[in-house]
């Protein structure tokens, strides 16, 4: 009896086992943080095309939403998802910033005259230390900001998909 | 005089380096301990993805700043979470993380002395 219980247990053990591993190879294994960061952080620094100084506090003011986008002209993801930048800068309600990460310029220039200007700022992080600041990982990596909050981060190039959940949100 | 001046102006140079040696050795340690979170396995310490470039010259920023270690431990888990540490803090969130391991040899060694409790009698 005691024998039949062990095997009992040993059975119901493998199961519990395989249902947690076979759950977990649907989960993403794309770590995405937790992070406490509520409110966006500020910071000040280059600009691409207007080529001043300026401060993030002075860009995320109005009631608005904002799209943070950090790219750069050597990342390959960064040109598939730019059609769907330039797409979205056609809705009023939204406008979109661009953070150019550890970019040359003269490069950056050019994707921008390639395909096309979807942002309004665009801020340069030449060493990514202001990506850090954002808590992000690298590029493409988007932020939507409310009310100077962070309401949805995108780890990754976006999508058709994401762009129609971004304009759900500011509907 | 001039002997005196060159030999302070020698100690200066080799009180600053000294000072900047500390500060590696902190960015070593504090980097050692820190996964590259968009890496297979490895530290940031070991890391040459851009990520983890980035994040050496904000610890390097941080410890000019003034930061204690604990204080730039605080600032990174903020933005990316406990995993970023090999070492996590000891929080509630933890409890079970650092528990477990003392559980289950402490079941084991209940069972082994048992089991040898039993062979004797």
């Amino acid at each position: 009896m005691k024998i039949r219980i062990f095997y009992f247990l040993i059975v119901i053990f493998f199961i519990f086992v395989f249902v947690i591993f076979y759950k977990g190879l649907n989960n993403s294994n794309l770590y995405t943080p937790n992070t406490s960061i509520k409110s966006i952080p500020e910071f000040t620094s280059d600009t691409l095309i207007k080529k001043k100084s300026l401060n993030s506090k002075d860009i995320f003011i109005k009631n608005n939403f904002y799209l943070l986008n950090i790219w750069a002209s050597w990342c390959v993801p960064c040109r598939d998802e730019h059609p769907l930048l330039m797409n979205l800068t056609k809705n009023q309600k939204i406008e979109v910033i661009g953070l150019n990460y550890k970019d040359n310029m003269s490069n950056a220039e050019k994707f921008i005259n390639e395909l096309g200007n979807p942002y309004s700022t665009i801020f340069l992080d030449k060493d990514g230390t202001k990506s850090i600041e954002w808590g992000a990982f690298g590029v493409p990596e988007t932020f939507l900001i409310y009310e100077n909050k962070i309401i949805k981060r995108y780890i990754g190039p976006l999508n058709s998909k994401l762009i129609s959940e971004i304009k759900s949100y500011i509907k | 005089m001039k002997c005196l001046n060159f030999f302070l102006a020698i100690l200066l140079i080799f009180s600053f380096n000294l000072l900047k040696a500390d500060e590696i050795k902190l960015q070593n340690k504090i980097t050692k301990n820190l996964r590259c979170l968009i890496c297979q396995g490895q530290s940031v310490y070991d890391s040459d993805s851009e990520f983890a470039i980035s994040l050496k010259v904000v610890i390097k920023n941080k410890i000019e700043e003034g930061f204690t270690e604990d204080q730039i431990y605080k600032y990174l888990t903020n933005k990316y979470g406990d995993w970023i540490l090999y070492d996590p803090e000891f929080n509630k969130n933890t409890y079970f993380l650092w528990f477990t391991p003392l559980l289950i040899f402490l079941i084991g060694g209940a069972i082994i002395s048992k089991k040898l409790i039993n062979i004797k009698k």
